[in-house]
């Protein structure tokens, strides 16, 4: 028998992820500076350990319901209303899960099949494309442009959008390129979306993580309300990615599919990390807040040094990544990628690993301390001016 | 404008230049911020965390609580220059609870300590008492966490 044979084509089509060369050059290489991660740099704040480590001392140590600790949902509705005035019922109309991974993995396998199509706006994170394909659907990408600030505009959705599209997905606050998506620009795609037959799913993992204005969720205009899927979480907002948490709000008829999918396939969400997420909710704000205006400093740094050294450089307003344009220096976003590693080490991520259309620009994340932004720079420059 | 006393408390090296792009402020902003702040003395002074266990030279932290006698139309405030004039006094607090004056003293030797106490601060009229308790392992002072260098264990690439 050949194992081979038997593994779905879908899945075997689905093209192994670009960056593990990378690991592999790393692993030779000492004194690298890395600006390739996706999560904070902070640990997760004391008081939502501590909160963890006491529930494990008090013996909780079982399964939870399926859809997660209801006083832990009542406080996700709590912070929904109060951060982004959208109302939900804690009892019907929250899923807890396993990271926002979780949540956009079994949104789409209980939304789309084989026929189906699923906008993507690119550049963005991968688990959009890889999610579809899993599900046999087909990803429609949608190529957004620097000269928009990498933002979805309805000329480029309108084109997008066929009788078989089922799904949309809104990545604000974006990863790769730190895109956020204001009141009037959502209120533009509301317009198209309003009246038509298919689902958003609103991927808000970095809704805390803005530095102009507060984040406004697309499920905040009352005609999109009960056609949006909110995905959220705690690893970006409260530094909790080891912890494995995240949360779907949503129209109580998709949560009860999601929850019948997660009761098979994971049964519930950690209980010691849920325990924890509570304390977050409760107690979290200036935490976070003392987090964001640490990620807003070195945002401008980098930024700033981008810029400095003459590449072009977008103002990223969410998120913790800086999406630099590499075009003026005649490579390919690889080739800057491998050369800087190799001649600089330091490690950025080529666009091009998000979306075809992120060919050109590098992605680098600023969750570092400061010290190593400003080393990072430097190399950059002996790299850039050599 | 207190972005920039928080920027500095956290470490005092950073230029001013690097201070302006991180508030998104002007240099010439930031310059005049600073000044400002260092001449009413809001910015008192600039120093560095020293962990001096980690070095040859020998050193002692003790903690004094004293009591005083606070001095007539004056309070505390006499009494507690007469204390904190000493050049071994790193810091004077006044105190609510059972004492008045909290004091951190550093000495070479506990010899040291004990004689600037016995000698310099216990015979102050207004002193009625001292009690003294030595440090014995500083863990995290100014916010700073002494031992453990943070190490960066995230993995090097995710996307
Ligand atoms: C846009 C986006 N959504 C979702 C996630 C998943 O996060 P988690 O599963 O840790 O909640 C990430 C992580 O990088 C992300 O960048």
């Amino acid at each position: 028998m050949n194992v081979e044979d038997i593994i779905l084509k879908k899945v075997k089509d689905i093209p192994p992820s670009g960056i593990r060369k990378y690991f592999d050059m790393i692993n030779e290489m000492k004194d690298v500076i890395s600006l390739g991660v996706g999560e904070p740099d902070f640990t997760t704040p004391w008081n939502v350990s501590e909160s963890g480590i006491y529930s494990l001392e008090k013996g909780h140590t079982h399964y939870s319901s399926n859809a997660g600790l209801i006083q832990l949902r009542e406080e996700i509705a709590n912070y929904q209303q109060r951060k982004y005035n959208l109302q939900y019922n804690p009892k019907d109309q929250i899923l807890v899960t396993v990271g926002g991974s979780e949540g956009i993995d079994i949104a789409l396998r209980a939304l789309v099949e084989a026929g189906d199509e699923v906008i993507i706006p690119e550049p963005s994170f991968v688990a959009y494309q890889g999610c579809t394909r899993i599900t046999g659907a087909t990803p429609v990408s949608i190529k957004l442009r620097a000269e928009d600030q990498f933002k979805l505009t309805p000329d480029l959705l309108e084109k997008a959008i066929t009788p078989k599209t089922k799904v949309v997905i809104i990545p604000y606050p974006n990863n790769p390129t730190g895109a956020i998506m204001n009141r009037d620009d959502l209120s533009r795609i509301v317009e198209i979306l309003k009246d038509k037959d298919l689902i958003v799913l609103s991927d808000e993992i970095y809704a805390e993580l803005t530095y102009q204005d507060n984040h406004v969720s697309i499920a905040s205009f009352p005609e999109m309300k009960d056609k949006t899927l909110v995905i959220n979480g705690f690893s970006k907002a409260f530094a909790m990615t080891g912890w494995r948490l995240g949360y779907a709000c949503g129209h109580p008829a998709l949560i009860q599919a999601m929850t019948k999918i997660h009761q098979y396939a994971i049964m519930c969400a950690p209980t010691t990390a849920q325990y924890a997420a509570m304390e977050a909710l409760k107690n979290g704000d200036s935490s976070v807040r003392e987090m964001v205006k640490e990620y807003n400093h070195r945002r401008r740094v980098l930024v700033d040094g981008f810029r400095e050294l003459g590449l072009d450089c977008f103002e990223p307003l969410g998120a913790f990544y800086t999406f630099p344009c590499i075009k003026s220096t005649g490579l390919t976003s690889e080739e800057f990628c491998e050369k800087l590693l190799m001649e600089q080490r330091v490690l950025v991520v080529p666009g091009n690993a998000f979306g075809e259309c992120g060919e050109g620009f590098v992605r680098a994340c600023y969750a570092s301390s400061m010290e190593q932004l400003i080393e990072a720079i430097n190399r950059i420059k002996k790299f850039i001016q050599r | 404008m207190e972005e920039i006393l928080k920027i500095l408390e956290k470490n005092g090296r950073y230029s001013e230049e690097q201070i302006a792009v991180m508030t998104g402020k002007s240099v010439e902003e930031v310059k005049e911020a600073i000044k400002k702040y260092e001449e009413e003395n809001v910015i008192v002074g600039y120093t560095t965390l020293v962990n001096w266990e980690k070095t040859k030279d020998e050193s002692i932290t003790a903690m004094i609580e004293v009591k005083v006698t606070p001095q007539r139309g004056e309070g505390f405030d006499k009494v507690a220059e007469r204390i904190y004039k000493f050049s071994e006094v790193k810091a004077c607090y006044l105190m609510s609870g059972g004492f008045d004056l909290t004091i951190i003293i550093e000495g070479k030797t506990l010899k040291e300590v004990a004689s600037f106490v016995s000698d310099k601060l216990a015979p102050l009229e207004s002193v009625q008492s001292t009690a003294t308790h030595f440090v014995l392992k500083k863990y995290k002072d100014k916010g700073t966490i002494f031992e453990k260098k943070y190490k960066d264990d995230r993995e090097a690439i995710i996307i």
